[in-house]
């Protein structure tokens, strides 16, 4: 009897680490690669309002999805938005990070007060900068008050031009972000190389283009993928800033998969757009990830 | 000579001028909207119509403030935000405790007690991190009905919980790769079991990722608009919801004042952490995205 105990306890002890282990991974199996099957599978259906599992209809969803008006639409948004989104914060967040290099007095304060939006809930800051830019009273009102009586900023209400506000407030709320990465990328840079460099003569903007920016790769790869993710996952600042209006103006993946999903009762769309959108994001994370955890093993 | 190096002092000096103002220029930029939201907050809706955005108030009232605490109308309700904000509290403190445990259980399993495939393990659970979440909200919402927590903080809790613990096993198993085995295994040697070796040893020295990764789930957690908004309608909804829905309410007259006042309070938990714990907030930054 006590020999069955012990043996009990042995195999315990022995598979204890696997037992703590298994909860999470049952869990990530479960509610992350289970419920994407099931969402491709959902795909596949002529689901409407509720999942229909009955209705297969194999592919089909996909090409009724790419001829959608509003998809395009979201599509077009979603390059414009991340191309503008990306290059913005990335050359932003550069030079902020080689001017914070400089040796500044107060560089603590300064850095503290560029990255403070990106603690904010996208929902914050859609509201602060949809009063900021409030046609009737914000901006516009402001700069009138200060005699520029033929100052007009109607972004938000104007078709064309929404999507750059959702640029300018996204921008805002990353770009300290992106500069608190390559300011870590500079400062690991090795002194002794630029030492060299300036007893060589060479200006100080000869030795940041020549010597450390193309040092910064690793950084712009990282950058450029946390950016990209963010970007397609936008969701939240588009709702609170325009509602993805006017019209369908700022319409953008996220908000096509939520509206087409939930209020339009075209559950098979939807779920084919969402994975469109994983496919995407697929694409440029596993790759990063693979050779991420690759050169750790090297080194 | 002499000469010379005036010349160039001054040059720098002007560079020195010209450095300054830029940065100054963007704390500006970074600063306004926050400054625009705090003092609209303080201004009648009478001034703000007549008024300029960037000016102070002359009339300071805390009236909008209250308003949006205690009566303003989210939906149907006119009671404030205080009982969406108290939702996200109940929400937030649950969903941060069972992920961060979670995550530094599975990052010492996976660092110090590794078996065959942990890497596949690893890996997978990782990728979840990554996924953008309409993938899930189909059949999670089928879920959330199925155990008869729709529309609740549990079902939040839950939701949270699911796709926190990527990012703090990450965290903890990064943190825990750099430390030394060999405590570890004179533990062993000494007869130490699975949790006496984790709360004697690796506990006590993991102070810093603890802060890293709690402020990391706080902010995401207190953050999400999304699942909230498609799984917790009406008088459960969390904070970042009712500000959305306060704003974007298209009855009566818009209440500039009161918005700005109810998305201050919104943001003020996340900014209070940033602003304690700067440092450790970008220690999270960069280990979700450099994993370094």
């Amino acid at each position: 009897m006590s020999e069955k105990n012990s043996a009990v306890a042995d195999w315990l002890r022995q598979h204890l680490p696997k037992l703590v282990l298994s909860p999470s991974f049952a869990i990530t199996i479960f509610f992350v690669y289970g419920f994407i099957l099931y969402t491709a599978f959902i795909s596949m259906t002529k689901s409407k309002m509720l999942p229909n599992l009955s209705k297969f209809v194999g592919f089909e969803n996909y090409p009724k999805l790419w001829k959608t008006l509003n998809w395009q639409v979201a599509l077009d948004n979603m390059l414009v938005f991340g191309f503008l989104y990306i290059v913005i914060c990335g050359v932003l967040g550069l030079f902020l990070a080689i001017l914070l290099d400089q040796k500044i007095r107060g560089e603590g304060f300064l850095r503290t007060t560029y990255l403070y939006p990106m603690a904010l809930s996208f929902i914050v800051t859609g509201t602060a900068w949809k009063w900021f830019l409030n046609p009737g009273l914000g901006l516009e009102k402001s700069m009138h008050a200060w005699g520029f009586e033929s100052f007009k900023f109607d972004w938000l209400i104007n078709p064309d031009m929404a999507i750059y506000t959702i640029v300018i407030a996204g921008v805002w709320q990353s770009s300290g972000f992106v500069m608190a990465m390559f300011l870590a990328g500079l400062r690991g840079i090795d002194g002794e190389q630029l030492k060299a460099a300036q007893l060589d003569g060479a200006s100080t903007f000869q030795t940041y283009w020549r010597i450390i920016i193309p040092q910064l790769r690793a950084v712009y790869l990282s950058a450029f993928v946390v950016l990209a993710h963010m970007a397609i996952k936008s969701y939240d600042l588009v709702v609170a800033l325009t509602g993805g209006g006017p019209g369908r103006a700022t319409e953008m993946p996220a908000t096509f998969m939520y509206s087409y999903t939930f209020t339009r009762n075209q559950m098979g769309i939807g779920a084919a757009s969402a994975m469109i959108m994983l496919m995407t994001i697929a694409a440029i994370i596993v790759p990063y990830l693979y050779a991420e955890t690759r050169e750790k093993q090297d080194g | 000579m002499a000469e010379m190096t005036r010349y160039d002092d001054s040059g720098a000096r002007f560079w020195r001028v010209a450095l300054y103002t830029t940065l100054i220029v963007f704390a500006v930029f970074y600063l306004l909207p926050l400054f625009v939201m705090l003092v609209t907050s303080f201004k009648s809706l009478d001034e703000i119509r007549q008024g300029n955005m960037l000016a102070l108030p002359v009339q300071w009232t805390i009236e909008p403030w209250l308003k949006a605490w205690g009566t303003a109308c989210v939906g149907l309700t006119c009671e404030g935000i205080h009982g969406y904000f108290w939702n996200s509290i109940k929400m937030v403190v649950p969903a941060v405790t069972i992920s961060t445990i979670l995550g530094a259980l599975n990052g010492y399993v996976l660092t110090k007690w590794r078996f065959r495939g942990h890497k596949w393990i690893f890996a997978l659970m990782l990728f979840g991190c990554f996924i953008p979440f309409q993938i899930v909200l189909i059949p999670m919402s089928q879920v959330l009905g199925k155990l008869g927590i729709a529309g609740d903080t549990a079902g939040l809790v839950l939701v949270h919980v699911t796709y926190g613990i990527g990012f703090s096993t990450l965290f903890f198993r990064n943190y825990y790769e750099a430390f030394p085995n060999e405590l570890v295994k004179a533990a062993m040697i000494d007869g130490a079991g699975f949790f006496r070796i984790f709360w004697r040893i690796m506990l006590p020295s993991s102070g810093p990722i603890i802060v890293v990764t709690v402020i990391w789930q706080f902010t995401n957690i207190w953050n999400d608009f999304l699942f909230g908004a498609s799984f917790a309608a009406g008088e459960g909804a969390p904070m970042t919801v009712a500000l959305n829905n306060l704003v974007s309410s298209s009855t009566g007259v818009k209440e500039y004042n009161v918005h700005m006042a109810a998305a201050v309070i919104a943001a003020f938990p996340t900014l209070l952490v940033y602003v304690v714990a700067g440092r450790y907030f970008v220690r999270g930054l960069m280990a979700g995205s450099v994993k370094g």
